[in-house]
């Protein structure tokens, strides 16, 4: 009983945020008022960090709502106001727009096609992923760290083996922090 | 769960913002549509993360997020530049290097 639910609420849950994203997704890019587009890149994020949660990635799907809903979001309605986008229905698509499609729909189907020529009978199992979460946290709170086998997490892959891109990544961060605010200045 | 319904969500993601980053004329709805694509290749790193049951494609998924953040805030300056300079934030106007 427990392993049939467990089994198709992932995949229920799965279509229900698919749909939504895709949707979404759609209405971006076709969307005539530019402030509804934003809003809608608001479902397609917050989809995707629901995916995180789905895929038992917590950390990132947590930092896509931070970082993404709350700070690019937010950003983009900074550049609709700032550049004084029209705010009602306009035509904001330019005249390549069939072609456009075409070269979507065709990367679209050759995609499909590698991927399910690829990787059509693979599965993803979940279980043991949350069970060795599970068992790691309750290890930490009973014992603390006490050589037993503790699978990689999060923290510290980042800290120890990518330690080096993560110090890069951060200075990039304050690069473009840096020429942003000296390419947008007034002077 | 397929492995494939990931990445096929992912694919369409992807292909959506293909099709808006050649189709639309506004610099911040270009900017729009390349977060969708690197919303997707992040689909991809956290759905290969599950499905190998190891932690680098969440590590690199977390990095292309730092990175996406990075490009919106130059993007974003560079098209308020664009704006301020024609008076618009329409991209076909950007063409004073054609021949």
């Amino acid at each position: 009983m427990l392993a049939e639910y467990s089994a198709v609420v992932p995949d229920v849950a799965f279509w229900i945020i698919a749909v939504a994203m895709g949707l979404a997704a759609l209405r971006v890019v076709t969307t005539k008022n530019i402030v509804h587009a934003a809003l809608y890149l608001v479902v397609v994020l917050a989809g995707a960090a629901a995916l995180y949660i789905l895929l038992t990635a917590e950390f990132v799907g947590w930092v896509q709502v931070l970082v993404y809903i709350g700070a690019v979001v937010i950003l983009f309605l900074f550049g609709i106001m700032l550049t004084r986008a029209p705010r009602t229905d306009t035509e904001l698509d330019n005249d390549q727009r069939w072609a456009a499609a075409i070269v979507a729909l065709f990367f679209m189907g050759v995609l499909i096609v590698l991927l399910v020529d690829a990787f059509g009978a693979k599965h993803i199992v979940l279980n043991d992923n949350l069970q060795a979460s599970g068992r790691l946290t309750a290890d930490f709170v009973k014992h603390g760290h006490n050589g037993q086998v503790v699978r990689p997490t999060v923290g510290s892959a980042i800290f120890q083996q990518y330690v080096l891109p993560f110090e890069a990544i951060s200075m990039l961060l304050l690069a473009a922090l840096v020429g942003a605010v000296a390419m947008a200045r007034r002077d | 769960m397929m492995l494939n319904q990931f990445l096929i969500l992912s694919a369409f993601l992807f292909c959506t913002g293909i099709y808006g980053v050649l189709a639309r004329r506004n610099g911040v709805l270009v900017l729009m549509s390349v977060e969708l694509m690197l919303n997707a290749v992040n689909i991809n790193l956290v759905a290969f993360s599950a499905f190998r049951a190891s932690v680098e494609g969440q590590i690199f998924a977390l990095f292309v997020i730092t990175i996406a953040a990075a490009e919106v805030g130059v993007g974003l300056a560079i098209v308020l530049l664009i704006y301020r300079n024609s008076r618009n934030s329409d991209l076909d106007n950007i063409d004073q290097l054609k021949g």
